[in-house]
């Protein structure tokens, strides 16, 4: 049993003497995040809200600077929460130490002890608990049988591979029943094959074990796959949380739809019109009305007509063959996948990527195109995604 | 025709190493062989005019004379006190305050830090003197704790060990403080063991240093009984102040244990001179 509950946590990393003089004197050359700063410091995350149902697989998902790893921090202890409450299991843990919060931790680096063997990194955190020696080397046996790394027990970590290493450094984590289980880019210093492979192990591991996760990560495949529910985070605050399939669905607005699905969300400048009470988007002399569902969530909100920023993803586009009512757009670059083709195009003064399969249903080849060729684009009311002005999606 | 000349240049380069590096040894050694022959030889003959290289006449009574004139077995004791007492103070105290000024925060550490950065890039010598009223106020001249005392902290050593903990990830110790550990057990049982190469090379830098240390000793343990080899030495000079032959004995003497452990430990030496970047 072990719910979390975050409750308007925010972090402020005050500034160090030297720090403030050297930004001054530099003017802040290098900007990659728009954090807010204040007097007392930099705010790094902001107001973030989260309940956390127990056995709950949570992933924060974000570009780089964004809070993520300063949120994870702060539910293990290794920061002070500047502001909120942290309850784990309902008993506020603000100023609990971390080895009373029974939580545990896989860092990046996996910071493995390396004068200690494998079996003496797991049972480590138990001997500190002043466990028994039986129920240690039960403990360790099996965390070891599960992620198979038996045969390495005596090895020192530097002998290892990166993903002998990760597993050992999940099995320090495991072999104290934590409540909590936490991973910050577990899997980034990896090969890709590497990665697809610890994934599944990851998805593996927790059937075998009960636990509540939190799992940070920048890649929103292990996002999507990994998470019950995703939190998507940008400068310090929560953008959207959802389970995948409804964040992919319903982006909360243009920077969940352009972070979440690869290729990217094609963006558009449309106009949202309002005619009969039917909602439509028109963007370059293609019309098309917003299926039923949409029309009923804007009717709701009492939106009005206005420009827009349309969102279509990528294999929604369809390719048309008549050249009415449709968007035309010339292929930039063509490139070939084997199944599908994707094709970079320019309409209405926008990049768009468009995939289309290489063969129909009944196995016939699709004409293909080459630089320079026109395509007449359409899509469905259903696959539209419109954004107002300030981002957000103008269905919620 | 290219690799060939390539080849005999080559060639031709290892052999003027090999000269440098050859007479480098002789200039290195010589003073060691002059020491040799010079305790054989008689008084007169070690004050010859031009002097001899060989002992004319070859004797072994002046290893004996030395030992009659000094306390040696005394002598050793106390030098190997010194040194190991002065080699875990710094180990300890270094490894602490290293381990503290690369992992904690507290207020005034850049202050604390910059004042063993001066201490570092002052010359012993001007401590010398404070250093010795300190332990004649105590009481506490001739004795093993006054020849210990300025070793009690290094500064060098807590600089030297600062940089290996900076070199250790931080999340070695996050990972240490998750799993249970309190601040004392991250220092001894995670962050010390990963320093061992620091601490063998400050072990051998301090031994060293301790070993031919001479005006400290010299100046605060005035009682033969409670001198160190090298002090112990400097006192033959005043005793016999022309007896070469016996202070060149008594040196290979006091030498000896040092070149004996040198032997053994020849390959942490080096590793040890190596890794900390001096000499
Ligand atoms: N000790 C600190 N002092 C001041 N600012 C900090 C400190 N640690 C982190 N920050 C700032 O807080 C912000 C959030 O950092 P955080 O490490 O949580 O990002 P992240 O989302 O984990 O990014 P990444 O994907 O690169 O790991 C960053 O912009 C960073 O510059
Ligand atoms: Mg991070």
């Amino acid at each position: 049993m072990a719910a979390l509950n975050l409750k308007g946590i925010t972090k402020i990393y005050p500034h160090s003497a030297g720090q403030k003089k050297a930004k001054r004197k530099k003017g802040e050359p290098e900007k990659k995040t728009n954090l807010q700063v204040t007097d007392q410091g930099v705010i790094a995350v902001q107001k973030f809200d989260l309940n956390i149902a127990d056995k709950e697989f949570i992933v924060l998902v974000g570009p780089s600077g964004c809070g993520k790893s300063t949120t994870l921090r702060m539910v293990a202890g290794l920061e002070e929460i500047s502001g909120g409450e942290l309850y784990i299991d309902g008993q506020l843990v603000n100023d609990v130490e971390p080895k009373n919060r029974d939580i545990a931790m896989v860092f990046q680096s996996y910071a493995l002890y390396p004068h200690m063997s494998v079996y003496e990194n797991m049972a480590f955190p138990l001997k500190l608990r002043k466990m028994d020696k039986a129920e240690i080397d039960r403990r360790v046996k099996e965390a070891a049988e599960i992620l198979d790394i038996t045969q390495y027990l005596d090895r020192k970590p530097k002998a290892l591979s990166g993903g002998q290493r990760q597993r050992v450094a999940i099995g320090r984590a495991i072999v104290r029943e934590p409540k909590v289980l936490l991973m910050d880019e577990p899997l980034s210093n990896l090969d890709a094959k590497l990665r697809n492979q610890m994934r599944a192990e990851i998805i593996k591991l927790r059937q075998k074990i009960n636990t509540t996760f939190i799992y940070v990560t920048h890649d929103q495949t292990e996002a999507m796959t990994l998470g019950d529910r995703i939190v998507i985070m940008k400068d310090g605050f929560i953008q959207q949380i959802g389970t995948p399939q409804e964040v992919f669905d319903h982006p909360a607005n243009i920077f969940v739809a352009g972070f979440i699905g690869m290729p990217q969300m094609n963006f558009f400048d449309a106009q949202l019109e309002v005619s009969g009470g039917k909602y439509a988007v028109s963007v370059g002399g293609c019309r098309v009305e917003l299926s039923a569902d949409k029309q009923a969530n804007l009717t709701a909100h009492k939106v009005p007509a206005q420009s827009i920023t349309l969102g279509v993803r990528p294999s929604h586009m369809v390719l048309s063959k008549e050249s009415g009512n449709t968007l035309t757009a010339s292929v930039e670059v063509a490139e070939m996948m084997g199944s599908e083709v994707h094709f970079h195009a320019n309409a209405n003064g926008r990049d768009v990527v468009v995939i289309v399969p290489t063969m129909d249903a009944k196995g016939e080849h699709i004409d293909t195109f080459h630089t320079g060729d026109k395509l007449n684009l359409t899509f469905s009311g259903s696959v539209c995604h419109v954004f107002g002005k300030d981002g957000k999606n103008l269905e919620f | 025709m290219n690799k060939r000349s390539l080849e005999a240049s080559r060639k031709r380069m290892t052999v003027y190493t090999y000269i440098a590096l050859i007479l480098g040894a002789l200039i290195m050694v010589f003073p060691f062989v002059w020491m040799i022959l010079t305790s054989l030889k008689t008084v007169p003959e070690s004050m010859k005019v031009p002097p001899t290289i060989f002992p004319q006449e070859m004797i072994v009574t002046n290893f004996g004379d030395a030992m009659k004139s000094l306390p040696f077995l005394k002598l050793y004791l106390n030098t190997g006190l010194m040194i190991f007492f002065r080699v875990i103070c710094a180990v300890a105290f270094s490894s602490m305050a290293g381990y503290a000024f690369a992992m904690l925060e507290f207020r005034g550490k850049k202050l604390l830090f910059g004042v063993v950065l001066v201490q570092m890039s002052l010359p012993s010598q001007i401590f010398i003197i404070p250093q010795y009223q300190m332990v004649a106020k105590m009481g506490l001249a001739n004795s093993i704790f006054a020849l210990v005392f300025p070793g009690i902290v290094s500064a060098f050593g807590v600089f030297f060990l600062r940089q290996t903990y900076m070199g250790i990830p931080k999340e070695i110790g996050e990972a240490a403080y998750l799993d249970g550990c309190t601040q004392w057990q991250t220092f001894y049982k995670v962050m010390f063991p990963l320093t061992g190469t620091s601490v063998a090379a400050l072990t051998i830098f301090t031994a060293v240093f301790a070993y031919s240390d001479l005006m400290w000793p010299l100046v605060v343990n005035s009682d033969l009984n409670m001198m160190t080899l090298s002090s112990g030495l400097a006192t033959l000079r005043g005793q016999f102040t022309t007896n070469f032959p016996v202070l060149m004995a008594g040196s290979l003497l006091a030498m000896l244990p040092m070149v004996i452990l040198y032997l053994i430990f020849q390959r942490q030496f080096i590793e040890g001179i190596a890794s900390t970047g001096g000499k």
